[in-house]
């Protein structure tokens, strides 16, 4: 990477203001929201209404309980990683696997696997709800974790394949033909020498899988309801729950612990992006950059 | 080590095929086909309609309704995102202070979940207590203080847009921002002792060098604009219909159509027109944007 020369020149002039004006106000876009949504998380309903630039009368933790138990946000978090943890596993593994052998080993019918996987990440999801639907219904996954876990892998195999196989062919030859001289064999080449040496090709999947698969809201909207439960339980993943509960303001309102799921959600985000910030931005990127 | 290598190779790759069959080319090939039926509610009777739902689709108001709605997303996210995106990318590897701050701050939006997003903007856009007219309010601007901006027809799709700007601004940005650091020194010393201004440097330098990046960029919010589901359902809360439809897209009425209303097969040829749509806003970005690659 090179260092740029810094075109911005000391000293003070017009443009310069504009620039830190813009800058400052698109800022202000982020995270005077943010604040405004954390101060409200804290009051009630009623001074969310009447006094919405005011700081709270007094902190109401319970608005934040209410919304994790009564509004279930605790139950929708829960099926949420119940979800994607195994999810993600699968795709990083299948999808080493796949990659691996494709751009380690020549055998018949090679380009035609690639070009199937290619082929998923041309078409538009909404293309496959109605079959998807059907075909988890007649399986009996139609609203089981396991279900939306296998249909979540399957639609993230495509891309993260790509870009494993991309990954995979910068690995030097040397290595694995090293550990083969060694009387290792293919299993234990690819999973004691190859795999290891992929980990930062890992990360980088694993941060836009894990994105990818927290923001999925049309594949859970479809195959997980709440049909046959018992009132007061919930399958609801996070997206889906918040949309229930946001949909649910027209009739039931409680703003304040609305405010509360929005802050209950965002932390945790909040936290993983500082803590983790330029891993997050290149494995995002660097995705996007191959896909 | 030969033996046992197609052995190997065969127990890699059945078990993802497989997924991948079942979950995705299966859906997706099967529903090429059902395009071609007429399948409505939960009954087993499918029956072969020829063209008929394309036809249907030809005279369906809210179809080109909410086709219109994308396509003003199709001309207009890449075009102000895109420029956007470019000129911050362009201002933080200039040299711009605390561009370590702004990048977390602009970056940020993308990190949340597109859902919060949603419902924080309904909060910001509420005519009672959001930000957005307290503001107004603050400025002294009477006519506006209690304006609906998501209740009104007029306004409810451009508060959407300009949420799906102010969210995917920054991956784009960060996206410009690899790409740039990777245009060697040379060409901006030469710039400079040329006597080139930041605007001309920016237009003859940066622009031309970044182009591949610019045009992946192009395509992806393309195809992003042709999607929008999950903002648009949640910052209206579902009442899509409510809001005379000002709001609908093609996906939204999608699912509407297949699941709400339980006619799959309309839905499905729908979605069928929706792949072609995207198919050729792809082909169609890359070829127009095609200019002699500068190697560097």
């Amino acid at each position: 990477m090179n260092q740029k020369p810094v075109m911005f020149n000391k000293g003070f002039s017009i443009s310069k203001v504009a620039i830190y004006a813009i800058l400052l106000f698109w800022s202000a876009t982020v995270v005077l929201p943010m604040v405004w949504a954390t101060m409200s998380a804290f009051k009630s309903d009623q001074e969310i209404f009447f006094s919405p630039w005011g700081t709270p009368a007094k902190l109401l933790w319970e608005n934040f309980s209410r919304a994790w138990v009564k509004a279930q946000l605790g139950q929708y978090m829960f099926n949420t990683f119940v979800v994607i943890l195994p999810a993600i596993f699968l795709t990083l593994l299948m999808s080493a696997m796949v990659a691996y052998v494709l751009a380690r080993y020549t055998f018949r019918g090679k380009s035609f696997i690639f070009y199937l996987f290619l082929s998923g990440m041309m078409f538009p999801m909404f293309l496959a709800l109605v079959p998807l639907y059907f075909v988890t219904d007649y399986l009996g996954l139609r609203n089981t974790y396991v279900g939306l876990i296998l249909v979540y892998v399957a639609f993230s195999l495509p891309f993260t394949i790509f870009f494993m196989v991309g990954f995979f062919k910068t690995l030097p030859k040397e290595l694995s033909e090293a550990a083969i001289i060694d009387g290792a064999n293919h299993y234990q080449t690819f999973f004691s020498v190859m795999l290891p040496l992929a980990k930062p090709g890992l990360i980088s999947a694993a941060i836009f899988n894990f994105l990818g698969q927290w923001n999925q809201f049309i594949l859970p909207t479809v195959l997980m309801t709440n049909e046959g439960l018992p009132e007061g339980q919930s399958r609801y993943l996070i997206s889906q729950g918040l949309y229930f509960l946001q949909a649910k303001q027209g009739y039931e309102s409680d703003l304040s612990g609305m405010f509360a799921a929005v802050v209950i959600v965002t932390i945790p985000a909040l936290l993983i992006y500082i803590l983790f910030q330029d891993r997050i931005e290149a494995g995002l990127t660097v995705g996007a950059v191959k896909g | 080590m030969k033996q046992g290598k197609n052995a190997f190779i065969f127990s890699f790759l059945i078990g993802p095929v497989l997924l991948y069959l079942v979950f995705v080319i299966g859906p997706y090939l099967s529903s090429m086909v059902f395009s071609f039926t007429r399948w409505k509610g939960l009954s087993a009777n499918i029956r072969f309609n020829g063209v008929n739902n394309f036809i249907k689709l030809w005279d369906d108001e809210n179809f080109w309704n909410a086709l219109s709605h994308n396509a003003i997303a199709v001309v207009l996210l890449p075009l102000v995102t895109i420029s956007i995106a470019l000129v911050f990318a362009f201002w933080f590897t200039q040299g711009v202070r605390g561009s370590r701050f702004f990048r977390v701050a602009f970056f940020f939006p993308q990190v949340m979940s597109v859902v919060i997003i949603a419902v924080l903007w309904s909060f910001i856009y509420n005519p009672q207590f959001g930000v957005l007219n307290g503001i107004i309010k603050f400025l002294g601007i009477k006519s506006l203080e209690s304006f609906p901006w998501l209740g009104d027809s007029s306004t409810i799709y451009w508060c959407i847009l300009v949420v799906v700007v102010w969210q995917s601004i920054g991956f784009y940005m960060v996206l410009f921002i690899a790409g740039m650091m990777g245009i060697p020194n040379e060409y901006y010393e030469a710039a400079k002792l040329d006597g080139a201004s930041l605007p001309v440097i920016f237009f003859q330098v940066t622009i031309p060098l970044l182009w591949e990046t610019v045009r992946t960029g192009l395509v992806f919010i393309a195809i992003a604009a042709m999607d929008l589901y999950a903002m648009v359902m949640v910052i209206t809360s579902g009442r899509i219909a409510a809001t005379s439809r000002a709001a609908d897209v093609l996906s939204t009425y999608i699912y509407e159509t297949a699941f709400e209303n339980g006619d799959f097969s309309y839905g499905i040829a729908m979605a069928v027109v929706m792949m072609f749509i995207i198919l050729g806003l792809s082909y169609f970005t890359l070829t127009s944007t095609r200019k002699e690659v500068l190697e560097y």
